[in-house]
């Protein structure tokens, strides 16, 4: 932070407020990474447990948004507390969103364990979450610590997560066009997929938002699109 | 839908009005202003915001040369009216304060009647030839001033006996009765309640149609709601000058960050 309000209380309700996202990132990554592992494991256990834990995630992201729209009526922000403001209402429901993924992963773990596999993919899958889980985590550090270089290096990370979903996304088609018994599982392991694949565009809208927050200036996206999908697509129609 | 204009109050104008260069203001030894320059755009509202004792009182009454009353002030530097230096010896101060008119932090009006207190400026000035002129004259302010309806029909009532807001009112009706191009507003609002300081915004929002206005506030809410521009003041320096959303969302120097947001600078 720059330094300290005249009015200590204002500290202390922005303070509380960056700690719950905080807390809220902790619990989206585990939930994230206990995700992608009861999938591999076939621990429907676990996977149940997660769909009942993605309850916490969005009371934090409720107890954000209440304390946000408080602290927006009440002290009226300017300037850097006004972007710490804007920017933890968008992480924060960045975070709810990953954690929502997070659950629909969990929830196809069922299918999956009664034997929906296809050779390779689950290895595959793990390597792709591990890369956002780090994409996550390294944007909340970049948050808390105001560092734009690690935000930035996260933003351009991106595009690898979406070159790993491609692949993935062209070899579960090639399974499927192969065999059409692959299609259940396929379908399944595609939107498994495509949910870590989303996962890492919010962990970009988090390093986005703390390169807004400190700069004042939201990144140029002028990225080179990774995901090529539609495109594959066609491809494979015809 | 769709294709609704910005709200008016977020577009600037780039006319200038006034033109401050190198402005220095000494008190006898205290050195109050230091090298202030700054461009003040014609039909827009430019707040100057700052801790007491900034200085930023003491530019806004350079601007009228109210501090030439002050014996031990001292001003150096230019300030231009439409390209006209206001401190020439040629220039009248009378007339100048015509043309740049001041409304001040407490409501004070004439212990006159609500029609004289209007029609004195202009009286003086010899705006009006005859007395039907003057009535039109006098409603005219005070339809600008947004009292007409309040009291048009006690025009010759004290306006001692008008509450706080209406006296503030029919002091801005006074200020805008001599057709000024400038309207200097010091604190305008500090000793209205929050009905009435709603009132002197959205005439201050309707004054900018025609004048250049410049308000000294302390409220930072009150510079981000009526401003276009916005100039913080600290230690009798201009720190900062630029777009009112601007200078609320990101400014650019750590002080001006430290004022607005409440932190210790």
């Amino acid at each position: 932070m720059v330094s300290e309000h005249i009015v200590a209380s204002f500290d202390r309700d922005l303070e509380g407020i960056q700690a719950k996202v905080m807390r809220m990132g902790g619990l989206v990554e585990v939930a994230l990474r206990d995700a992608v592992q009861a999938l591999e494991e076939g621990d429907l256990d676990a996977a149940d447990r997660i769909r009942r834990d993605d309850q916490a995630i969005d009371r934090l992201n409720e107890e954000i948004r209440s304390e946000t729209a408080q602290l927006l009526a009440l002290r009226a922000p300017t300037a850097i507390d006004l972007r710490v403001v804007l920017s933890v209402m968008a992480i924060s429901a960045s975070l709810e969103r990953i954690g929502d993924y997070a659950k629909n992963i969990a929830k196809r773990s069922h299918v999956v364990a009664e034997g929906a596999r296809i050779n390779g993919s689950i290895g595959a899958l793990k390597r792709m979450s591990h890369f956002v889980i780090a994409m996550i985590s390294d944007a909340l550090d970049a948050y808390i610590q105001h560092d734009t270089a690690l935000a930035s290096d996260v933003f351009e990370r991106d595009r690898e997560a979406d070159q790993m979903y491609n692949t993935l996304f062209r070899a579960l088609l090639t399974h499927m066009m192969e065999d059409h018994r692959n299609i259940t599982a396929g379908m399944h392991l595609h939107f498994i997929a495509k949910n870590i694949e989303r996962a890492g565009d919010h962990a970009t809208t988090i390093a986005e938002q703390t390169i807004y927050m400190v700069t004042g200036e939201t990144p140029d996206d002028d990225r080179p699109k990774g995901d090529t999908t539609p495109m594959h697509g066609m491809e494979a129609g015809d | 839908m769709y294709d609704l204009p910005q709200t008016d109050s977020h577009v600037i104008h780039e006319d200038l009005k006034v033109r401050a260069r190198d402005v220095q203001v000494y008190y006898g030894a205290t050195h109050a202003i230091k090298d202030v320059s700054v461009d003040i755009a014609d039909k827009t509202v430019t707040a100057f915001i700052g801790p007491s004792g900034c200085g930023k009182s003491t530019f806004l009454r350079c601007i009228n040369r109210m501090n030439d009353t002050i014996d031990v002030a001292r001003i150096e530097g230019d300030i231009l009216l439409d390209g006209e230096d206001i401190y020439d010896p040629a220039v009248d101060p009378v007339q100048l304060r015509a043309r740049v008119g001041m409304v001040f932090q407490k409501p004070n009006p004439f212990p006159k009647s609500i029609y004289d207190n209007v029609a004195y400026g202009p009286k003086i000035h010899g705006m009006a030839k005859t007395k039907s002129d003057l009535d039109d004259i006098v409603e005219r302010a005070l339809r600008r001033g947004a009292i007409w309806e309040e009291v048009k029909d006690r025009l010759l009532e004290p306006g001692t006996g008008l509450s706080g807001g209406q006296q503030q009112r029919l002091c801005i009706a006074r200020a805008v009765a001599t057709e000024p191009e400038v309207l200097l507003m010091d604190e305008p609002c500090s000793a209205l309640d929050p009905i009435a300081t709603a009132q002197v915004e959205e005439l201050i929002d309707e004054l900018r149609q025609n004048y250049s206005v410049v308000i000294v506030t302390h409220s930072m809410q009150q510079a981000a709601r009526v401003s276009q521009k916005t100039a913080f003041f600290h230690l009798g320096n201009l720190v900062e000058y630029g777009d009112t959303g601007q200078i609320f969302t990101n400014p650019q120097d750590p002080r001006t960050e430290s004022y607005i947001t409440g932190r210790i600078g």
